[in-house]
């Protein structure tokens, strides 16, 4: 929040024009901090983050001020034109309101409607009078006026004709504005609906206290009007209020549930193409990128089908699995999962076929996952030593154990006369496994290619869950 | 050399298959789409059929279902860039006699062609996985629904074995060595488990597929 501004004594022509330019009565002060009006209810409005909007009158046209609102903005805006309390305007405005069943908040919506905000050019009438399906809704509140008309007669009541007519008046005032107001201003308007439960994302608590009141305010109605009449006969009129009601209700009703109808359409509308923006992002940090990579490397055919081989699966991923491109990233949660990590991980970075199938699945536990990491082990070391242009890797996940084959058909090895290297890797993964309970072997002869088999049974908890 | 019809919506992957096949097989004709693909190949009725497993106008399934009854001779091998375990396992159901991926290479897949071309099955090692997969042990659909046919609803352990090699890349003849078999004993196991996968009326084939795609 820009520092509050000093009351009104430093309001030079300069500070005016400033402020004037930059649209805001509250931000140029030099002084920080210097509270003004003491302890006032201004400053009570303060404590509630409400801004005082109070400075120097300031030239121009009048605007709905941006900062400080509460609402529209209008009574800050008039706050920073005539220099006044914005508190002050806001009492009047609402006493004014109040003291006439409401006639009186109809100004306030038309101000709303006719003054532009700040820094816009043109009025939100301007905007609403090309907007045809808010008129429309509009007009179709408004038709209600005629059911209040109709109660206000018939009960020969007239204090429900002086107030339903300024709210139903201001209500579709109010539709105009929500269509018509900028993003930033609807924005704004959506944070101050959402703590009361008028938005569809409120909180289901909000929603439900909504209801809850206004089921209140029916039954209350009901009693009240009842109670005036304690003879059954009396109610007659009531009865003819009723028929009344119905019988406008059917007359405008289709008209009412086709505004209904488009607004929910234009929401659907709204909904799809977020959706294909979504689509067109994706693809975008995806495919395109990997066809641009794809062209700038045509020189590099190895890179190139490296390339187009990572994209696939991804895309792959994406289309028949449901998994987000750039989401396999992360741990992965089970077998099949694992095996796949695996597999993406070698083609990108070794630059072979890894022919992966898995049989079964289940959830990874620190065995599993230590099976896995062998797996990865083995799988990398076959595409460093063998020479073979793909390795197949099956995963099968049965009730008492998880099995897991890596076969390359590369220059294989006689295991009795084992290079180093590969002792060490055949050590170090068979003493990983059998810490946990599991085992490893090796088949390899010179030329026939190599198969590591590994095998993890599966843990007594894991078991106990399944027969749960 | 056995006659081959192409059927595949990507021009650039059937004029690719065209040359990776030239001189092994004769090819006969391609297709783009189901309707012009069930048309011609009941014109010049081929030994194989290469068919991909998504088409624009409906499943390769279509063609086999609308081929079979007319030609029984016309023989299919599915062939295609799918992962997904139901479209596979609908056209297996449909009639074709296997199914290899697209990353197969030129003469794994000229080999797949002469296998099918002389009546014997076809099994990729991602075929045998959905088909140990789909026939596990142990699910419990199987408990609450009594099988008719107890002899086609479950695999033999022998069967099983068989597909457990080939889903971790041996070749039939491989196969055949590591269970000290004959490669003609090994093709009448794969031949008699894709017999089991068409005419099974498994419930659990279909509850398998249902829940691949919900995975």
């Amino acid at each position: 929040m820009a520092p509050r501004r000093p009351g009104r004594d430093d309001g030079g022509m300069v500070d005016q024009a400033n402020a004037a330019a930059t649209g805001s009565a509250a931000d140029q002060g030099g002084q920080p901090s210097g509270r003004s009006g003491s302890g006032s209810w201004t400053a009570w409005l303060d404590g509630h983050g409400m801004r005082s909007v109070r400075g120097p009158a300031v030239a121009g046209p009048l605007r709905r001020a941006r900062d400080g609102r509460l609402f529209g903005g209008v009574a800050a805006g008039i706050a920073s034109r005539t220099g006044l309390s914005v508190g002050v305007i806001r009492v009047v405005i609402v006493a004014a309101a109040l003291g006439t069943t409401g006639y009186l908040a109809v100004p306030y919506i038309l101000a709303w409607l006719l003054i532009p905000a700040e820094g816009a050019e043109s009025n939100i009438a301007m905007k609403a009078l090309t907007d045809k399906r808010g008129i429309g809704l509009a007009a179709g509140l408004t038709s209600m006026l005629a059911i209040a008309l109709v109660i206000a007669s018939a009960l020969n009541a007239p204090w429900v004709t002086s107030l339903a007519v300024p709210l139903i008046v201001c209500a579709a005032g109010l539709v105009l504005i929500s269509r018509n107001a900028s993003a930033e201003e609807l924005a704004y308007l959506r944070s101050l609906a959402d703590p009361a439960g008028l938005t569809a994302t409120a909180p289901r608590s909000r929603r439900v206290l909504r209801a809850l009141i206004g089921a209140a305010l029916i039954i209350s109605g009901l009693v009240a009007l009842l109670q005036g009449h304690e003879r059954l006969a009396l109610l007659r009129p009531l009865a003819g209020i009723m028929l009344l009601v119905g019988g406008i209700a059917l007359a405008l009703g289709p008209w009412w549930l086709r505004i209904a109808k488009e607004a929910v359409e234009e929401r659907q509308a709204r909904i799809r193409a977020e959706e294909r923006a979504e689509m067109a992002s994706r693809v975008h940090d995806s495919v395109l990128q990997t066809l641009a990579l794809i062209q700038r490397k045509a020189g590099d055919q190895q890179q190139v089908v490296q390339l187009a081989r990572a994209q696939e699966r991804e895309l792959r991923a994406w289309l028949f699995d449901g998994r987000a491109p750039g989401s396999m990233e992360g741990q992965a949660a089970t077998v099949a999962d694992g095996i796949r990590l695996i597999q993406q991980e070698v083609e990108t970075q070794h630059g072979l076929q890894v022919d992966a199938v898995t049989v079964g699945d289940c959830e990874l536990d620190d065995d599993l996952n230590a099976l896995l990491a062998a797996a990865r082990e083995v799988t990398v070391n076959a595409a460093k030593w063998s020479g073979a242009d793909s390795v197949s890797l099956f995963a099968e996940v049965e009730p008492d154990s998880v099995s897991l084959f890596v076969r390359d058909r590369g220059q294989g090895f006689d295991p009795a006369a084992v290079p180093a290297d590969r002792k060490g890797l055949a050590e170090s993964v068979r003493a990983r496994l059998a810490r946990r309970g599991g085992s490893a072997t090796i088949r390899s002869a010179p030329g026939e290619g190599t198969e590591v088999s590994l095998v993890m049974p599966r843990g007594a908890g894991d078991r106990m869950a399944r027969r749960s | 050399m056995p006659r081959v019809f192409l059927v595949d919506d990507h021009g650039m992957f059937r004029s690719g298959v065209r040359s990776e096949l030239a001189g092994a097989v004769d090819i006969v004709g391609e297709a783009a789409d189901v309707g012009p693909a069930i048309a011609q190949i009941a014109g010049c009725s081929p030994d194989v059929v290469l068919l991909d497993v998504h088409l624009p106008g409906g499943g390769g399934q279509d063609v086999v279902a609308a081929i079979k009854p007319e030609h029984p001779d016309v023989r299919f091998l599915a062939l295609s860039a799918s992962d997904a375990p139901e479209d596979v396992i609908a056209v297996i159901r449909s009639g074709a006699r296997g199914y290899v991926t697209k990353t197969i290479s030129g003469a794994e897949l000229i080999d797949a062609i002469h296998r099918v071309a002389a009546g014997d099955a076809v099994f990729s090692p991602r075929l045998a996985g959905f088909v140990l997969d789909a026939f596990a042990a142990g699910h419990s659909a199987d408990l609450d629904r009594p099988s008719f046919d107890p002899e086609l609803d479950q695999l033999t352990t022998r069967e099983r074995e068989v597909l457990r090699l080939i889903a971790r890349g041996y070749t039939y003849r491989e196969v055949a060595k590591e269970l000290f078999i004959s490669v003609k004993t090994v093709e009448s196991h794969v031949s008699s488990v894709l017999r089991k996968l068409q005419l099974s009326s498994r419930h659990q084939l279909t509850r398998w597929a249902a829940e691949r795609r919900l995975a």
